[in-house]
């Protein structure tokens, strides 16, 4: 594998994880639990589908054989698809949305505070971008999932329930394949042990202070940095990519 | 001061142009109407997140993901404005919530018609928008003060909304035979609808009068509408498309546009809850609330406890 293709990769994976959260996201817009809640949520997606694009756009700078951003979104079946796994799981009620992204938040921050240090200047660039928007949205949930872990007992029994549903997803965040170890030589990639190490920490404060229990020797699954991913997938590409492949040759 | 004092201050501001505001003393039904008129926007805002939201996840191209989210969330926060602005009238967002929900307040019409393809998006954008926009135009100079400030923003909003709609439909109408014919499509069916927008025509307009009186108003439905016509033909002909109304024609000695009433029987029909989607529209809303109710409810309790530990401190 060279560089290239190694880092044509490294950034499909985090513009996927990106637009597949963002997806989910949107699918409260005008359905949030109050106006001003919706339009957070609302914004936070916004946010995130921003990133998917800049991301998606450098890997279509990257790859070089004329497949634009939008190519890459909408013309790849789901086993060329490297989100994690924990983006594409259902939205649930808003317990489960809110601690899916306060996981994915917490990643986010510390993955990109590393990224912005890459010596691809363009990934460092969308990193410091993110840094900025992503501790906003990390404020954001984690306040809500400590009103969520200590406020009814109802509140806090969904919230309990959706950490411990979720947990297996998140081992995969932190895997690092052959692409990680030429791009972590390279002084582009991010080494995700160090990340791992402060998003557990972060993780642990944060679920303390929420009243929450941290599930212990979870079984994690496995799969998306080969394109393998829950049966969730398939049917959000199948939502997300209907109109441009009805069309191929429109331009939109 | 007797009352008629008060009324002739009131009176007065409305000879000098100057606001009223939420303060100031105002007559019953000039409050009551402008509860019934900024909250059925306000709904109308909330309302109209999900037809258009009905796309978000379809959208066809990364940008026009992020185009469609920010005009949705944009309608989100106008929404927000207007409740605020009809809280100043002595009414809470509660019973404005819970009068929507139980379908004793209305919402503009408009959106209990479904967005079938992508191109509605468009449509929507352009003419529902643009029609909005006349209405709302006015309003920025409408007598109520917290109104017509809110406005202000709104139409900013709005115009930039009705542009993007219109990008959509240039981008359908100069594409491929396919997107064309979907364009044409979306037109033929918004094309009535949204000249319902401006209300049954002057004859049989019962809020019209005070309306007027009160500068809450400042032109009628049927002046208005024919604006909306002359304004928009040129448009439908800069896209190629065709007007679905077989009367339409320049009327050179009024210099506007000739036009067919749009059905007044579908109006009423879908303003009573037989439209497409009124039901769909309406249970979606009291879906949202309802589900959204132990989330408020946590809020609440923990906000509760907070301020125990606080005070006990």
């Amino acid at each position: 594998m060279t560089t290239q293709e190694a880092l044509f990769n490294y950034t499909l994976r985090l513009g996927d994880t990106n637009l597949i959260l963002a997806q989910r996201l949107s699918e409260w817009t005008g359905h949030g639990p109050f106006l001003e809640e919706d339009l957070a949520l609302t914004n936070i997606a916004l946010d995130i589908t921003g990133a998917a694009k800049s991301l998606l756009e450098y890997a279509s700078t990257i790859e070089n054989k004329g497949r634009s951003a939008d190519d890459l979104a909408y013309f790849r079946n789901d086993r060329q698809f490297f989100n994690a796994q924990i983006t594409e799981q259902p939205n649930g009620d808003y317990a489960k949305t809110i601690a899916r992204q306060a996981i994915m938040d917490c990643f986010d921050y510390y993955f990109f505070t590393e990224l912005a240090k890459s010596k691809d200047e363009t990934l460092a660039g969308i990193a410091q971008k993110s840094i900025k928007e992503v501790t906003y949205h990390l404020r954001h949930t984690s306040s809500w999932l400590e009103r969520f872990g200590d406020g009814t007992e109802e509140s806090h029994n969904k919230t309990q329930t959706a950490i411990n549903q979720l947990w297996q997803y998140t081992g995969e965040l932190f895997e690092m394949t052959e692409v990680d170890e030429i791009l972590l030589k390279e002084g582009i990639a991010v080494d995700l042990n160090l990340v791992k190490a402060k998003w557990e920490n972060h993780m642990a404060d944060l679920l303390a202070k929420c009243t929450l229990i941290q599930p212990e020797n979870v079984f994690m699954q496995t799969g998306s940095r080969k394109g393998i991913h829950t049966e969730h997938l398939a049917f959000i590409l199948a939502e997300m990519q209907a109109l441009p492949r009805m069309y191929p040759d429109a331009k939109w | 001061m007797e009352l008629t004092q008060f009324e002739d201050v009131f009176e007065g501001k409305l000879a000098k142009n100057e606001m009223v505001e939420p303060k100031d003393w105002m007559p019953d039904n000039y409050r009551k109407h402008l509860i019934r008129q900024i909250s059925q926007h306000a709904h109308s805002e909330i309302v109209g997140m999900l037809p258009e939201g009905n796309w978000i996840t379809r959208a066809p191209s990364l940008r026009a993901k992020v185009v469609l989210l920010a005009k949705v969330q944009d309608e989100g926060g106008h929404g927000l404005y207007l409740y605020t602005a009809a809280e100043t009238l002595g009414i809470s967002r509660d019973e404005l919530l819970d009068n929507l929900h139980t379908g004793k307040a209305k919402y503009s019409s408009i959106f209990n018609y479904p967005t079938l393809t992508w191109a509605d998006i468009g449509a929507v954008g352009w003419l529902v928008d643009g029609a909005a926009i006349m209405n709302q135009v006015m309003l920025q100079r409408t007598s109520y003060g917290p109104y017509a400030r809110a406005m202000v923003r709104i139409c900013k909003e709005e115009s930039f909304h009705q542009r993007q709609g219109f990008e959509i439909m240039t981008h359908l109408s100069f594409g491929t035979a396919d997107q064309k014919a979907m364009a044409q499509d979306a037109l033929n069916r918004w094309w009535y609808p949204t000249m319902m927008m401006f209300g049954p025509p002057d004859a049989e307009s019962p809020n019209s009068e005070n309306a007027m009186k009160w500068r809450i108003k400042r032109e009628t439905n049927d002046q208005l509408r024919q604006k909306f016509v002359n304004q928009t033909v040129p448009q439908v002909e800069y896209l190629g498309l065709t007007v679905p109304d077989a009367n339409l024609k320049w009327n050179e000695a009024k210099k506007g546009y000739d036009y067919s009433e749009p059905n007044w029987a579908e109006f009423k029909q879908v303003i009573s809850g037989n439209g497409p989607c009124n039901k769909e529209r309406l249970a979606a809303r009291n879906k949202a609330h309802d589900d959204g109710a132990w989330v408020r409810e946590a809020a609440q309790a923990f906000a509760k406890k907070r301020k125990e530990v606080y005070e006990a401190a």
